[in-house]
């Protein structure tokens, strides 16, 4: 109920409107509550630290503790400290895969960043249908990997192969070549599937940064007499650096964790000459149901990841510091 | 509609007749997982036919899922470590063993099978039998032969099969000189691979382990082997093989690219089955042109490795006892032959009951040789027992890659002393 009052803005007749009566204290609290920063920060984070925890943490924690115990399937196993690790280093086929895991992201890198920088070039001239030809571009890295993988396999098949098919139609060779079937040959192809995947990814990312670059500075050098090599080695390539060193850190993580390709392609084989860190880590844990030896066969990329990315994100630190 | 007449029409007069709910309407779901079968009739008999029926026998609702049989060791895996999900999962070899803390007791069921059908042959119950306690249902075992082209085979200077594995090699030498070589896997796969290297230990004589469970691989008899596979490798067969899985050779072999290979029985089936599509080079029915005969003797004998299936029912199950019983009837005589007769010879059953069954005398001739396959069959492990250990070993398919690694250019000795190396990490 309301009745009108006395005492209104600019002498008007004010209304006392009949409020229900809340509890004094409530609004302080709310009140203080809200205000306190630090409680406000703890509400505001504490999803993404639970999911964080529930998802990162747990899981590597798990890992951890699975690789320092006699762990295997349906067994809860004992602490047995870095037994697991030292079994693993003493292990042949784990020296193989390790040796593996370098190379094929070494390459698969060097391949994406170099073919990936060039299609960067060419795609950031102007020419008739560039928009299609950046969008296609982007299908090998759209494709799920287990599908593209599979359609690669099919044209690596070691009785079918349409790959050696047209060699040998073409007059380039008299017998098959053992794509998968000699070690080898397996790591390329799959270092081969690896650039053709991952290289639209450089390419893009690449294309962006170069699209920041003011054309200004380009004139500016050809006006002062600098041939195309000169431009792209004083100029591009100096502010695509930090952009470029971003691209790599991922690609490397990405590549030396690498297993769905492998295990398509190749399933470690032929006689275990293909396993990287990851599918062989697979192979003994899940497959063989050994979960402690699989656990730590997969943290031996732990430190090498981390020595990897703290290095680059130290440059890049400094890249960006100067 | 009145009170009386919903109730009618809905059952629930019946249910409160009965004073509990009908087994079925209690929503007792079963979870089947198995392999995708070579013989898809089978798949076909089991999803259509049986589980159906099995689900009006027993009261519950079958759910049968079907995966690459090369996938289903991380399966298992993974639900025994979640703690969740099939009821009944098949397994092959002695997989059993290595599973045996999530395996159910299923004494009572495999003891009745094999007490109805005259006993399991010694690999079916090696496989899943730990002491006196079976952690598996036996279910079939698959013979594997050596399918071949009788034309090609009659070219190259052979009118009957080889009998030693020196007649192999030198007629496979002639054979791959006229374009048609021996198509093997030396690959990381399920079935064909263990069923071709670990035979070839077998028949010259060497062993991974000893009675006692120890390494027993270091030995000459080993080498001979591995130097036997490889002038056979390099001689006789399609090099891809590395890369092999199970279903490669299969399709090589249709498609004219091999004379011979190591298999179930699947390829004459498929032959037959599809015999307006598979033809020869000449525009015949491929499947005329087959016939199948037993790794030839080595120094040591003539030992193949048939393949026992089973059906573990898995602890972490709420529905134990269902399982069990839909076990025990899948194996019961009258059911397992409707599966058995579809199959066509690609199981050759767990008993010896399964070789006087009529199945056979309809079969063609070709295929007759599969009757009694399973009964020279030695069991992964041998000559130790095929326990966890020796599933251990073929997980990490050493002897298999024994013979791979020489074949692409180690030497046999060095070959076999890193297979020994291997072998002594896991038995000792």
């Amino acid at each position: 109920m309301s009745k009108p009052i006395a005492g209104g803005s600019n002498g008007a007749a004010g209304l006392e409107v009949a409020l229900p009566h809340p509890r004094a204290v409530g609004p302080q609290i709310r009140g203080r509550i809200l205000e306190n920063e630090r409680l406000l920060a703890f509400a505001l984070l504490s999803p993404t630290v639970l999911l964080l925890g529930m998802f990162i943490a747990y899981p590597f924690v798990m890992g951890v503790w699975l690789s320092l115990s006699s762990t295997s399937v349906g067994n809860i196993g004992e602490f047995v400290g870095a037994k697991n690790f030292v079994k693993a280093w003493n292990d042949s086929i784990f020296r193989t895969a390790f040796q593996n895991t370098f190379v094929y992201t070494f390459w698969a890198t060097i391949f994406k960043l170099s073919l990936g920088m060039w299609l960067a070039l060419l795609l950031n001239r102007s020419f008739r249908g560039k928009r299609i030809v950046r969008a296609s571009m982007l299908l090998p890295f759209i494709v799920p990997t287990v599908l593209s993988t599979f359609a690669w396999r099919w044209m690596f098949d070691p009785t079918f192969s349409v790959l050696n098919w047209l060699l040998y139609k073409s007059g380039f060779i008299v017998t098959k070549l053992p794509f998968l079937s000699d070690g080898t040959y397996g790591l390329w192809c799959a270092i081969t599937v690896n650039t053709w995947r991952g290289m639209p990814f450089f390419a893009i990312t690449l294309l962006a940064g170069l699209q920041t670059i003011n054309p200004d500075l380009h004139e500016a050098a050809s006006l002062d007499g600098a041939n195309g090599w000169q431009r792209f080695w004083n100029v591009t390539w100096p502010l695509l650096k930090p952009v470029t060193l971003v691209v790599v850190v991922f690609s490397v993580i990405q590549t030396f964790s690498d297993f769905q390709l492998i295990y398509v392609l190749t399933g470690g084989g032929p006689a275990n000459a293909t396993h990287l860190l990851a599918t062989y880590a697979y192979q003994i844990g899940v497959a063989t149901g050994l979960l402690g030896e699989g656990a730590a066969i997969s943290l031996f990329m732990l430190p090498v990841l981390f020595v990897v990315v703290w290095l680059q994100l130290r440059y890049l630190r400094r890249l960006e510091g100067a | 509609m009145d009170r009386r007449g919903f109730l009618k029409s809905t059952g629930v007069a019946g249910i409160l007749a009965a004073g509990r709910a009908p087994a079925f309407a209690q929503g007792t779901k079963l979870h089947l997982l198995r392999w995708v079968d070579f013989v898809p009739a089978g798949d076909q008999m089991l999803r259509q036919q049986l589980l159906p029926e099995a689900g009006k026998a027993l009261g519950v609702e079958v759910q049968l899922e079907t995966i690459n049989a090369n996938d289903l060791q991380p399966r298992i895996t993974a639900a025994i470590q979640s703690g969740s999900g099939a009821d009944i999962i098949m397994t092959l070899h002695n997989w059993p063993h290595l599973y045996k803390s999530a395996c159910v007791d299923v004494t009572d069921v495999a003891e009745g099978i094999a007490k109805d059908q005259g006993g399991f042959y010694a690999q079916a119950e090696q496989a899943v039998k730990d002491g006196k306690q079976y952690l598996a249902v036996p279910f079939g075992v698959n013979g594997l032969l050596i399918a071949y082209r009788k034309s090609w085979f009659k070219e190259a200077g052979a009118d009957t099969p080889p009998k030693t594995l020196d007649e192999y090699r030198q007629l496979g030498t002639r054979l791959k000189k006229k374009g048609h070589p021996v198509g093997q896997t030396l690959g990381h796969t399920f079935g064909d691979a263990p069923a071709w290297s670990y035979p070839m230990l077998w028949n010259f004589g060497a062993a991974e382990r000893d009675r006692q469970g120890r390494t027993k691989l270091d030995s000459k008899e080993t080498v001979e082997s591995v130097k036997w596979m490889t002038a056979f490798w390099k001689d006789a067969c399609d090099e891809g093989g590395f890369a092999w899985d199970d279903t490669n050779n299969n399709r090589a072999f249709l498609a004219g690219e091999i004379s011979a290979t190591l298999n179930g029985a699947s390829i004459y089936i498929a032959a037959k089955r599809q015999q307006d599509k598979i033809k020869d080079e000449h525009g015949e029915p491929m499947w005329r042109d087959i016939d199948h005969f037993a790794i030839p003797a080595g120094p040591a004998g003539t030992w193949g490795y048939h393949i026992p299936f089973a059906h573990m029912v898995m602890k972490y199950s709420k529905n134990q006892k269902p399982a069990k019983d839909l076990l025990k009837w899948l194996g019961a005589k009258e059911q397992f032959a409707k599966w058995f007769e579809v199959m066509d010879g690609f199981s050759a059953g767990s008993t010896k009951y399964w070789e006087r069954n009529p199945l056979w005398g309809r079969l063609d001739d070709a295929m007759k040789l599969y009757r009694t396959a399973a009964q020279a069959s030695r069991i992964i492990g041998w000559e130790g027992a095929p326990d966890a250990k020796a599933s251990e070993a073929y997980s990490k398919y050493i002897i298999t890659d024994m013979y791979a690694k020489a074949a692409q250019g180690q030497a046999a000795p060095d070959a076999g002393k890193g297979a020994t190396s291997e072998l002594q990490k896991i038995y000792g």
